[in-house]
């Protein structure tokens, strides 16, 4: 792989990441970078994200999300990005097309729900309130907000990962060809 | 190249033989254009559109139109290869196209062709159809959600295996494919896995039972090489002039 050494830019750019209906898989895959991660923190600085456990979004250059959005406290999240981040990624399969939640978009949320906790457990459906609604259908980053750029794969490599925002954090048009850009 | 039997292609000559079209023709020179619901050996249907070039400035399918001398024919520019990611998120956000959890990962056509017309995201409103799968078969699967209405399987079960298992039924955005039964249960018509219609499917639509990931993921075709060095590769490795 031919290796791009990134860039300086003239101060460190702030960066939130964020996983909505994923599986933290692509922040796993985002961890493969490695030893990479200490160029990576010679070049940024983390806002929210897992990585610091910062729960609110401040101004930000760079936000990174994974997964879908697939109930209220989703919409919620990637609104305060959006918000607050210059460009936003969407980051996996999930992001960019609903992933595997989406799967279940041809079933009633109403009549699952009955069935996991009524007519299974016995029980009722669960309505505390900290419970964020589901949505009736789960919906990839870009049907909620603007997306910039995408990265797809379940989850993308750490190369591509790598890649991808060497080439947004140097300023050039991030690019992913074979073998890195994969829908698997 | 003032050859009778030549027409331009990008600004590279293409020969070709008489009766041909000119994406026969570039297939076989080893030049690749886009292509999904072609088949070698079929008649061209000329529905899914990504083959369309400009033949003397004019937009028209390269699977339908014959090859004919001093043609100047424009294929990989890039007002075409946008046109053709357009046509594909279409296709990707009218079914339910799920590559992480298909079996034909890897070795799908729409899948390769947005890799290589580099397809970042479905761009379009996804509309997420309720489709079924008919698993009533004892060797084959279907499943509706992947089907791109290309009517490769109803041209192969019509003209080879002389069946008839497959149409299309209904028009626009309602056409989907039908199987030709009373219960449209592919279980219950005389269709078998060694059918010319169960291997010719681009997607993951039709699907022969119990041999999904005997090739792992990452291991497949499309992982290893992209689908216009491939169709290359098979041109050079034909015989033909």
């Amino acid at each position: 792989m031919r290796h791009v050494a990134p860039t300086p830019p003239r101060r460190k750019l702030r960066v939130a990441t964020a996983s909505l209906a994923g599986c933290f898989g692509c922040h796993m895959s985002f961890l493969d970078i490695d030893e990479r991660l200490l160029d990576l923190i010679d070049l940024v600085e983390f806002d929210r994200s897992p990585i610091t456990d910062i729960k609110h979004c401040g101004p930000c250059d760079i936000g990174i999300i994974e997964g879908g959005v697939c109930n209220a406290e989703n919409v919620h999240v990637l609104w305060e990005l959006r918000a607050n981040c210059k460009v936003l990624v969407a980051l996996g399969a999930c992001a960019v097309n609903g992933g595997l939640p989406a799967q279940r978009n041809h079933l009633d949320v109403g009549s699952c729900l009955a069935r996991v906790y009524r007519d299974r457990a016995g029980g009722e459906v669960p309505d505390d309130p900290e419970l964020p609604l589901l949505l009736d259908k789960v919906r990839p980053l870009n049907e909620v907000v603007r997306i910039d750029f995408f990265i797809p794969g379940c989850p993308p490599s750490g190369d591509a990962i790598w890649k991808y925002l060497t080439d947004l954090i140097s300023g050039r048009m991030p690019r992913l060809e074979h073998p890195m850009l994969h829908f698997d | 190249m003032s050859d009778d039997a030549t027409f331009m292609l990008d600004g590279r000559p293409i020969r070709f033989e008489a009766g041909q079209s000119i994406l026969q023709a570039a297939l076989a020179a080893g030049a690749f254009i886009p292509n999904l619901c072609h088949h070698p050996e079929f008649k061209p249907h000329g529905s899914c559109k990504l083959c369309t070039v400009k033949v003397n400035g004019r937009a028209s399918s390269a699977c339908t139109t014959r090859a004919r001398a001093g043609q100047e024919v424009a294929s990989d520019t890039p007002e075409l290869n946008r046109h053709r990611r357009t046509l594909l998120q279409m296709l990707f956000v009218e079914g339910n196209h799920f590559c992480p959890g298909c079996e034909k990962s890897g070795q799908c056509r729409l899948q390769a062709l947005a890799y290589d017309l580099e397809m970042l995201n479905p761009h379009y409103e996804h509309f997420y159809p309720p489709r079924p799968i008919d698993a009533s078969h004892p060797d084959v699967l279907i499943d509706f959600n992947r089907c791109i209405l290309c009517a490769l399987c109803v041209r192969a079960s019509r003209d080879v295996d002389g069946k008839t298992v497959f149409a299309l039924a209904g028009r626009g955005t309602a056409q989907h494919l039908v199987v030709d039964c009373p219960s449209g249960k592919l279980g219950d018509t005389d269709f078998a896995a060694t059918d010319k219609a169960a291997e010719v499917c681009p997607v993951g639509a039709i699907l022969p039972k119990r041999v999904g990931f005997a090739v792992p993921i990452g291991e497949r075709p499309f992982d290893i090489e992209p689908i216009s060095v491939q169709a290359a590769h098979a041109a050079h490795a034909e015989p033909r002039g």
